[in-house]
């Protein structure tokens, strides 16, 4: 067994800190609104979505240090383990100087009740840093997790094009401090299994994937938390109780992505964000796509093994993947068993996951040469929204112009994820054709019969899904714009 | 903001003045994080945390309420209901007595607040609320308005009746008619603070309360009522709120009365904050209508006569029902003349929240209808819509009275129409469109352009008052108190700037201070757009009575006549020679001249007879225009703005850029109400869409991705307003129907604009891609 540690430890603004009392529902909000008096960071929502309690937390990766923007309000607090928590406080200079990214604010209006700001401010921080010379399209998807009601936006994205005639990032607080954060970073990796209270206040920060395969051994009940985009609603809408908690979002070997053989091991702990440019590079109809999965935030924090575990049937993810016929592997102590991905959701709220299995990894076939691949959600604002529909069409013609392979799958359509095999059947088989579309068409009352909820009636979900199959067939014939696009192509 | 360094008192400006283009007072502060806004504050020692605990059902009588377990939760100090409200269980604005704290065993709808707990955190007041038994003995719940006005209906307020020539003879013998209706969906205002209170118990039963409020006197009242002390003891106080919309009109009264009876029943600080998905329940939003409406017009598109219905659903309370739907009323018209009109208002009691102002205060509501007429009539015709439009424009010999008997004298529609016209290349772009939509089968083009017509005042005559403090001190710094809030709208910059230019000093030298009922009294809640109207004059009025005290003086002091004193920027000229303004200020400390002032301002020409449907409700219009394209995508309703071109007039301004960003802002808000925020109340009276997962206000990137703004800067008000300045809070709100005609059009262009889209608000993706597929039907029936 690995070494037992019983404090988190981690930076908060260039400050160590280290924790022997964490409650495992604690944010990082509560503790740094409540605990620190840290205030600017703001709650807005406690969800995840406006993005008002939005902080950096930098982390060491392969690539060295990395500062990504979070929603305070679902992180929790013990998951910052080995990790620098940035906030709003510690941009201003000691001398009253504003950051750049402030000062930019201030002049182009960018504030005008300015519960937001301090949000905007650390989202376009983390822009800046990335991204000195933003595009209007970069700032919007970099801005796609914060809310504003006041100012239209408009002036905040005018701040943001400015920001780097108001200095150069290159000498402001977090790359002054860069080697002696990441030097304290590495200090705190002490390979050690983080072991935290008892019963209802326990909690687990395995040392690594084989701790975590014993940890869950020994405690096949406990609540795993990777991103906890999903999980911290839990808590803070829900009031759930979730100990024992497992926090795996620092486990370094579930967040690689590995090609092989034409195919894309993703381990379960790999972000949307760090998925992206892998996905994007070789499935390109995934990019835009996954840039429509939640805020940058959330795509920061959220994991595609969790978007899969916890088996919604408006995750995004899953409906391409199981297009693409992706496999999943699960692991008991030792023990792994593949399986399709597609058979690992079994109904609502129910998935192929025994008491103390975890995903490990998602394998990702890549598409052939010859196959065409396309995925598109449906939802009532373009951005950061929840699906309305998702269609995922995957398809092989043959050389006789008739369907040799059809894989399509649906979310928001049913309780789970799911192919739509009599359509696939419909297709299969028959020239690629307006007629056989056409036909194909009568086949999604037999795979599918949508509710009707806040989001969307069934009658519109059952049309576009339909017109999702019909943009993918014009797609192939071409005749003007098949899509409203906001983002030209990256 | 003090500051003491050696000034250049040889200037020929100040610095901040008037009609300049200066940062929100607190824009540093926003950014650094540092402005404080009430749950930033430092909590008192010992202060409790207040939590409410909501009901579950729509209508229906509390059988029992079993509290036991809540009130045995770790950490629960106290559980508060009905019986624990020491003077008046009644928070109705309206003075209706139908808006009980905690009801005593009625539940109008869910979510209503029934308890409070509080705790030692508000994690333990949170948690313990849950733990709450309470039986119910369910009866059928009014959800909808269809259902609300089917039989007897019940109405939460009197309703209101315009009328003004004969419109049913009208109509009839018009050369066509034709008839509809239409849903204008609510509106969550989704201020990004929710609410808050914390209330600080004093000595002899004295409460000061600090509340995310538009409207501190009404709060006091309120908390005074509540506590059964007289007002003088309880202060409200207000530096800041992180948004308010009209959501915090009336409806910061709630907290603000449970966290002060808390406080006076545990004698410690209490604060009460909702989670985001428990206020977006249990607070009231914009009123969602249903518009009947009756049109006779000419082969030329000439309005003759209209019938109008707006049935409106109010919630289980009046409220500000009363007024809002007056307001619909009153801008039923919006920009068009109508020679003969009818229109009736139906304040519709439902077993929802309590609908309350929303940024435009109806008036959107109002216009939507008149905009759908002049859509229908345009259709009709075959005509476009802005050509029918400009017809019916207000304007010309006997066409310039409204529906409710007030003349248009200061119209500047025709002006600013021409201008939005000709920036956003109207003609030539509508031209382009048909040409894309021609070669393009899925997505599809549209582009409108409509007009602003907003009146300005409150319609309550005797809201149109507002008081100011200001105090010169020895130095010659300047503290200025006003009965407005600051919500984001920059009103205190704009009324700072006032009293800078009055007294010629620089801005920063002019101390913005929390809004509190202790400095000034009485005061009317900020809104109806007229924060900088009301407050600027009467801070104005302030700085001008110590002015004249201070010429006064120089005169006597240096021998020299009152027209030879002049105030120059830093300084004062007294005759021959110039006064540091500090220098002054001493000297007439120095000779016992009082330096401090209250002010008062009242609105002026206005008054307003309802009963008889007649009067002059507002000192003048606001106007504007915009012109709006999107494209929408056929196949699945989405849909993306590409274009807005806006030509708005604020008057003279106080502040271009405040301004600026109330447009803009504005816009956006007006564009999210007509787009994506749909409320969806589940047959049961449930409100689904509680939180920003499920509630889409528009992002960064739902913004239009042109966004032309200009201010009409040729036009001054016609009335001696402040700076000869115009309001803005609101009327920028309603450029945003432009979107919902432009998507019109576009979902017409499937039918050859043959046949009116008849697209309700908010247009979803889902309305435009059930249009779209209505009107192919439609099409292909015609065929």
């Amino acid at each position: 067994m690995a070494r037992v540690r019983r404090e988190i430890r981690f930076l908060l603004n260039g400050r160590r800190i280290a924790l022997a009392n964490v409650q495992p529902e604690c944010t990082l909000l509560d503790f740094l609104r409540l605990e620190c008096r840290l205030t600017g960071t703001k709650e807005g929502c406690a969800e995840g979505d406006c993005g008002a309690c939005t902080v950096l937390v930098g982390r060491l990766d392969e690539t060295g240090l990395v500062y990504e923007g979070v929603n305070a309000c679902i992180r929790f607090l013990a998951s910052l383990d080995g990790c620098h928590v940035v906030t709003v406080e510690h941009l201003k200079r000691a001398d009253g100087t504003l950051h750049p990214v402030q000062q930019a604010l201030v002049d182009h209006h960018g504030s005008q009740c300015g519960f937001c700001t301090p949000g905007f401010v650390m989202s376009l921080y983390a822009l800046a840093m990335r991204t000195p010379h933003p595009s209007t399209t970069e700032i919007e998807k970099a801005l796609q997790g914060n809310l504003c009601r006041c100012t239209g936006y408009e002036s905040i994205v005018r701040a943001a094009r400015a920001i780097s005639a108001y200095g150069d990032l290159r000498d402001d607080p977090l790359a002054a401090e860069r080697e002696a954060v990441t030097a304290e970073l590495t200090a705190m990796r002490d390979g050690a299994r983080v072991e935290i209270g008892e019963g209802r206040a326990r909690l687990v920060i395995p040392a690594n994937v084989d701790d975590l395969a014993e940890v869950l051994g020994a405690e096949p009940h406990a609540t795993l938390v990777a991103g906890a985009t999903d999980v911290g609603l839990w808590v803070t809408k829900f009031m759930r109780d979730i100990a024992p908690v497992v926090f795996i979002g620092g486990l370094s070997q579930l967040r690689t992505v590995r090609e092989e053989d034409g195919v894309l091991t993703i381990g379960a702990g790999v972000s949307y964000t760090q998925a992206m440019p892998h996905l994007a590079a070789r499935i390109p109809a995934l990019g835009p796509l996954f840039e429509r999965i939640g805020g940058e935030q959330v795509r920061n924090q959220g994991t595609i093994g969790g978007n899969i575990a916890n088996g919604s049937p408006i995750g995004d993810t899953p409906p391409p993947l199981i297009a693409l016929g992706a496999r999943l592997t699960l692991r008991h102590g030792e023990t792994r068993r593949t399986i399709p991905l597609e058979d690992f959701f079994i109904d609502y709220g129910k998935q192929d996951r025994r008491p103390g299995e975890f995903v490990e990894a998602v394998h990702v076939p890549l598409p052939s040469a010859d196959a065409r691949f396309a995925a598109w959600k449906v939802s009532k604002r373009r951005d950061e929204d929840i699906t309305a529909v998702l269609g995922a069409f995957h398809l092989r013609i043959a050389d006789d112009g008739t369907v040799a392979m059809a894989r399509i799958a649906y979310g928001g359509m049913a309780a789970t994820p799911k192919r739509a095999r009599a359509v696939e059947e419909a297709l299969v088989g028959k020239p690629w054709t307006p007629a056989t579309v056409e036909e194909a068409l009568s086949a999604y009352e037999r795979d599918f019969t949508p509710i009707s909820d806040m989001r969307a009636s069934a009658e519109y979900r059952m049309l576009a899904a339909k017109n999702l199959l019909k943009r993918f067939f014009l797609e192939t014939s071409g005749g003007g714009p098949l899509q409203v696009t906001r983002h030209e192509a990256a | 903001m003090t500051t003491h360094e050696a000034r250049d008192i040889a200037r020929s400006r100040i610095a901040g003045g008037a009609g300049a283009a200066h940062r929100h007072d607190s824009a540093h502060k926003h950014v650094t994080g540092e402005a404080i806004y009430i749950d930033d504050m430092a909590e008192p020692a010992g202060t409790l945390h207040a939590y409410l605990g909501l009901s579950t059902v729509a209508c229906g009588t509390m059988r029992a309420m079993d509290l036991k377990q809540v009130e045995e939760a770790p950490g629960v100090v106290a559980v508060l209901t009905a019986k624990d409200v020491p003077g008046v269980n009644d928070i109705s604005p309206a003075g209706l007595h139908d808006e009980p704290i905690f009801p005593e065993k009625r539940v109008e709808f869910f979510g209503q607040p029934l308890f409070a707990v509080v705790a030692q955190t508000r994690e333990a007041a949170r948690r313990a609320c849950r733990l709450a038994k309470i039986e119910y003995a369910e009866e059928p719940a009014i959800i909808d308005i269809a259902e609300a006005r089917a039989g007897a209906a019940r109405l939460v307020a009197r309703p209101l009746q315009l009328s003004r020539g004969d419109a049913t003879r009208a109509i009839a013998a018009a050369p066509h008619r034709l008839k509809g209706s239409m849903r204008a969906g609510g509106q969550d205002h989704f201020y990004l603070e929710g609410q808050i209170a914390l209330a600080v118990p004093g000595e002899d039963g004295d409460v000061t309360v600090h509340s995310s409020t538009q409207h501190p006197s009404e709060v006091q009242h309120m908390v005074a009522h509540a506590l059964g002390v007289p007002a003088n003891a309880v202060t409200i106080e207000v530096r800041r709120m992180g948004g308010g919309f009209g959501g915090k009109e009336t409806q910061a009264n709630l907290f603000a009365v449970v966290a002060a009876i808390a406080a006076r029943r545990t004698g410690r600080p209490v604060k009460l904050r909702p989670d985001r998905d428990d206020d977006m329940t249990a607070t009231g939003k914009r009123h969602d209508f249903l518009i009947d409406y009756e049109v006779g017009f000419d082969d030329e598109g000439n309005i003759l006569g209209v019938d109008l219905t707006y049935a409106a659903r109010c919630g289980f309370s009046a409220d500000l029902s009363g007024p809002v739907t007056d307001r619909a009323l009153f801008h039923c018209d919006n920009a068009y003349y109508y020679p003969a009109v009818r229109a009736v208002s139906q304040p519709l009691y439902t077993n929802t929240v309590s609908n309350t102002a929303f940024r435009g205060f109806g008036g959107p509501q109002g216009m939507l209808g008149a905009e759908r007429i002049i859509d229908e009539v345009a259709f009709a015709l075959g005509k476009d819509p802005l050509e029918i439009r400009k017809r019916n424009f207000y304007g010309g010999a006997g066409r310039n009275v409204t529906p409710y008997h007030q003349e248009v004298e200061d119209n500047l529609l025709a002006r600013i129409v021409a201008q939005a016209e000709e920036s956003a290349g109207y003609a030539a772009r509508r031209q382009a469109i048909a040409a894309f939509n021609e070669k393009s089968a899925i997505v599809k083009r549209g582009i409108a352009l409509t007009p602003v017509k907003f009146g300005i005042s409150f319609t309550a005559t005797h809201f149109n008052q507002a008081g100011a403090l200001v105090h010169v001190y020895t130095d010659g710094s300047v503290h200025l108190n006003h009965g407005g809030t600051e919500m984001g709208q920059g009103l205190y910059i704009k009324v700072a700037q006032v009293v800078a230019e009055e007294f010629q000093i620089d801005l920063d030298q002019v101390k913005i201070t929390a809004t509190t009922t202790g400095k000034v009294p009485n005061t009317s809640a900020t809104a109806a757009s007229s924060g900088s109207d009301l407050n600027g004059m009467a801070a104005q009025d302030a700085a001008r009575q110590i002015k004249n005290r201070l010429i006064d003086f120089a005169a006597e002091r240096h021998g020299v006549p009152r027209e030879q004193i002049a105030f120059l920027p830093g300084r004062v000229r007294v005759g021959n020679q110039e006064i540091p303004f500090p220098e002054l200020v001493r000297e007439a400390y120095m000779a016992r001249v009082q330096l401090s002032a209250a002010g008062f301002y009242k609105t002026p020409k206005i008054h307003w007879d309802r009963e008889a449907g007649r009067g002059r409700p507002f000192y003048y219009f606001a106007y504007g225009a915009a012109c709006t394209e999107v494209s929408i995508d056929t196949l699945t309703g989405e849909y993306v703005v590409e274009r807005v071109d806006i030509v708005h007039e604020t008057g003279r301004s106080l502040n271009p850029a405040i301004d600026l960003g109330q447009i803009e802002g504005g816009f956006v808000q007006g564009m999210g109400w007509l787009t994506t925020e749909e409320l969806v109340w589940d047959e049961k009276g449930r409100l689904m869409t509680h939180a920003p997962s499920t509630y889409k206000i528009p992002l960064a990137s739902d913004r239009p991705k042109v966004f032309n703004v200009t201010l009409a800067d040729w036009a001054e008000n016609a009335e001696p307003t402040i700076h000869r300045s115009k309001a803005v809070g609101e009327p920028p709100f309603m450029l945003a129907i432009s979107v919902l005609h432009a998507l019109s059009d576009a979902v017409a262009s499937v039918a050859g604009h043959t046949i009116c889209p008849r697209l309700d608000a908010p247009a979803t993706p889902e309305r435009v891609l059930m249009a779209v597929e209505r009107l192919k039907r439609e099409a292909a029936g015609k065929a």
